[in-house]
């Protein structure tokens, strides 16, 4: 056996069944011993884009998605998608080729110090000089991966490791790392005190986070508010904790958020973050929070607690457990005249908007898609005013929301929705992107047809770059600069290109009977809706 | 208020984690005032002693953060008080006939040493607190320096009688 039969066996242990990549003569040794593998390869268009698809899998999943590329520009292509999982905290394992290890450092062909390049971008990374680690090394880093606060994790395998013979193959059962050993568990007194706290309350309200979904809390959370009334918010990550017309659910917060949202959380005097980085989109001025209120801060990451706002009670730990412990108390409070209060703002504080009927309205549309989308389907947004949109007009029934919150990183939908799709075939999955981002990741249809993933994908066009225009209007008075994506291809004809089925919506007098055929089907359909080139997401 | 502090961090003694742990600081703008690293009683931990700075939420954070690193095994954190500290610093100085008897008085009232001497130059070292070292340092600015290599400052926490 050598060290890249070893990999796959790891790989297999760990229950990998797919794995997203490119490959180059650095990986080759690992992408022939896959051969002999029941896991199944799918050859993505850009590196980028495999830890995309890897990161749609993992929030399916909820165990680690799994890329391997080559060195060299493999590598340093993956960067953008291995620092968007890191933004966002979701569990990858990243697997790249190498130049020969005595060749390390000579500068040779392909070579890029690639676990110094990701430094700040991943959970932990590993260069492997010997091949009987491997098998402790893949252990280490799915746990690593998959444990705390999750995120990347790379292994950089140099070529002449993976075509060394390894003298015993045995995948460890038991991890020995003395530097890791993350808190799950909340402390009892500190639980405690959020108790007493929530029975002084008036006005509670928690701020869900996507370290909620993360930790796969959001019925511990969902039960305990509905148990004792305490109205929820979420950041954008924590979209999809709560489903969006739960009574009890009051919207996204932050600069594009929901007013009734913003301003549940303003008037609150206990706010318990949860799962959630108090950064600057969700809350804009973090030293104010703490004014009025008592802030109990929830996280895994104790180093998340107190970096933006120092809370009143600081809590570590998982949600899941943490919210466990919360069920186990019985809290003596009443905020009914509370929660009146904030429905009342939902009812009255509703952004008006006043769209040109020769357009597709973005809202109107969004909300009816997500209306017509199955009870369970997955919607992934990209990034520019279509997230935005997507955040405040989807409709989360029992689904799942995915973007890329912390990075915005433009591109991200259609491989995230791959993967999503790879992970749950039998879901319905939709991508919505601008015409932007679309031509980030349009190279992935030929992936979605080879190896027949068929996601739905929503192209809201402008010819803009929307959300750069937009904040130029406003900042400097429709001066605009490079944003203007004239000479983008006809997507009906890229359509063709690729053998997908097309749609294009012009404005909203047919747009329910188009989202019905859009849907009907588990087929790839590319669905162009045209809207203001003017319209603003504010 | 922006106050000092010594982060004494033991770490994996593996190659890259001296890089880790500055590229840590750097990306997130926290001051080096000093670093020196070497390897403790147990060959595969090295111990680094970093002088820092900054306010509450900055000192705290640095902490924290160097305990997210995988790589960090015990991160040890005190103020100047609650630690003996010193520095080691080797100075290379150009010396006449005028001045030679000056530079021994003040080695000898610094407690430094004369470790080296040709016709015109002689090196002295002292290990003493970083306070001082500098105030050597600053004794000689006067007369012509040449060289100067510092160690930067190690400190451990003083002895109590509930050490572990």
């Amino acid at each position: 056996m050598i060290g890249a039969d070893a990999i796959i066996k790891c790989l297999e242990a760990e229950g990998v069944e797919v794995v997203f990549g490119y490959p180059g003569v650095a990986i080759c040794p690992f992408y022939n011993s896959i051969l002999e593998s029941d896991i199944r390869t799918i050859l993505i268009r850009t590196e980028q884009n495999a830890a995309h698809a890897a990161s749609g899998l993992a929030r399916v999943t909820g165990r680690p998605g799994v890329c391997a590329v080559t060195s060299g520009p493999g590598a340093t292509n993956v960067i953008t998608g291995i620092a968007t999982a890191f933004a966002d905290s979701i569990p990858l394992i990243c697997i790249t080729g190498q130049v020969n290890s005595e060749l390390l450092g000579s500068d040779v062909f392909q070579e890029a110090d690639i676990t110094g390049a990701v430094e700040s971008f991943v959970k932990y990374s590993y260069l492997v000089k010997n091949v009987n680690d491997i098998p402790r090394v893949f252990k280490e880093a799915f746990h690593i991966a998959n444990t705390g606060r999750k995120g990347p994790v790379l292994i950089d395998v140099p070529i002449d490791i993976q075509n060394a013979v390894i003298n015993k193959f045995k995948y460890p059962e038991e991890i020995n790392m003395r530097t890791y050993k993350p808190t799950v568990k909340g402390h009892a007194v500190q639980i405690k005190k959020v108790i007493r706290e929530l029975e002084k309350a008036q006005r509670p309200i928690i701020c869900a986070g996507g370290g909620v979904l993360l930790s796969e809390a959001q019925e511990n959370l969902r039960a305990f508010a509905e148990k004792y009334q305490i109205p929820v918010v979420s950041t954008m990550m924590g979209i999809g904790v709560m489903p969006s017309e739960h009574p009890m659910y009051f919207g996204m917060v932050g600069n594009n958020g929901r007013p009734c949202a913003n301003r549940a959380m303003n008037e609150s005097d206990l706010l318990i973050m949860v799962g959630a980085r108090v950064a600057d989109r969700a809350v804009s001025q973090p030293d104010l929070i703490t004014q009025n209120k008592v802030l109990v801060h929830i996280d895994v990451d104790p180093a998340e607690i107190g970096k933006n706002a120092g809370p009143t009670i600081p809590l570590v730990g998982d949600a899941r457990h943490i919210f466990e412990d919360f069920a186990k108390e019985e809290i003596e409070c009443n905020h009914d005249a509370w929660v009146e209060t904030l429905r009342e703002y939902r009812t009255t504080m509703e952004r008006k908007r006043k769209p040109d009927p020769a357009f597709v309205d973005p809202a109107k549309f969004i909300d009816e898609l997500s209306r017509k989308m199955q009870d369970d389907a997955i919607y992934v947004a990209d990034v520019g005013q279509n997230q935005i949109w997507s955040c405040t007009y989807h409709i989360v029934k029992q689904g799942k929301f995915f973007t890329s919150g912390g990075m915005g990183t433009m591109g991200y939908s259609i491989p995230a929705a791959m993967g999503a799709k790879v992970a749950a075939p039998d879901r319905q999955v939709v991508a919505v992107c601008g015409d932007g981002s679309f031509q980030m990741s349009m190279m992935e249809l030929a992936t979605m047809r080879q190896h027949n993933i068929p996601v739905k994908i929503i192209v809201l066009k402008n010819n803009y770059l929307g959300m750069v225009r937009e904040y130029q209007h406003y900042t400097y008075k429709d001066n605009y600069s490079v944003v203007d994506l004239s000479g983008s291809p006809d997507l009906e004809m890229i359509a063709a290109a690729y053998g997908m089925k097309f749609q294009r919506v012009h404005n909203m007098d047919h747009a329910s009977e188009e989202i019905d055929a859009f849907l009907a089907n588990d087929e790839s359909v590319l669905m162009e809706c045209i809207i203001d080139p003017m319209d603003l997401v504010k | 208020m922006v106050r000092k502090r010594i982060y004494s961090v033991l770490v994996e003694n593996r190659s890259g984690v001296l890089c880790k742990v500055a590229g840590l600081f750097s990306r997130r703008c926290f001051n080096i005032d000093s670093l020196a690293v070497g390897e403790t009683d147990d060959p595969e931990v090295s111990c680094m002693t970093i002088v820092s700075s900054g306010d509450e939420r900055t000192i705290e954070q640095i902490e924290k953060q160097l305990n997210k690193k995988l790589d960090v095994i015990k991160v040890k954190t005190f103020n100047e008080s609650q630690s003996i500290s010193r520095e080691l610093m080797l100075v290379k100085i150009k010396y006449n006939k005028n001045n030679r008897r000056e530079i021994m008085e003040i080695c000898e009232i610094m407690n430094a040493q004369i470790v080296d001497m040709s016709k015109h130059f002689m090196m002295i070292q002292i290990c003493d607190t970083p306070e001082r070292t500098k105030l050597l340092l600053n004794m000689f600015q006067s007369i012509s320096i040449v060289e100067v290599a510092r160690t930067g400052t190690l400190a451990l926490m003083k002895c109590m009688e509930n050490d572990d």
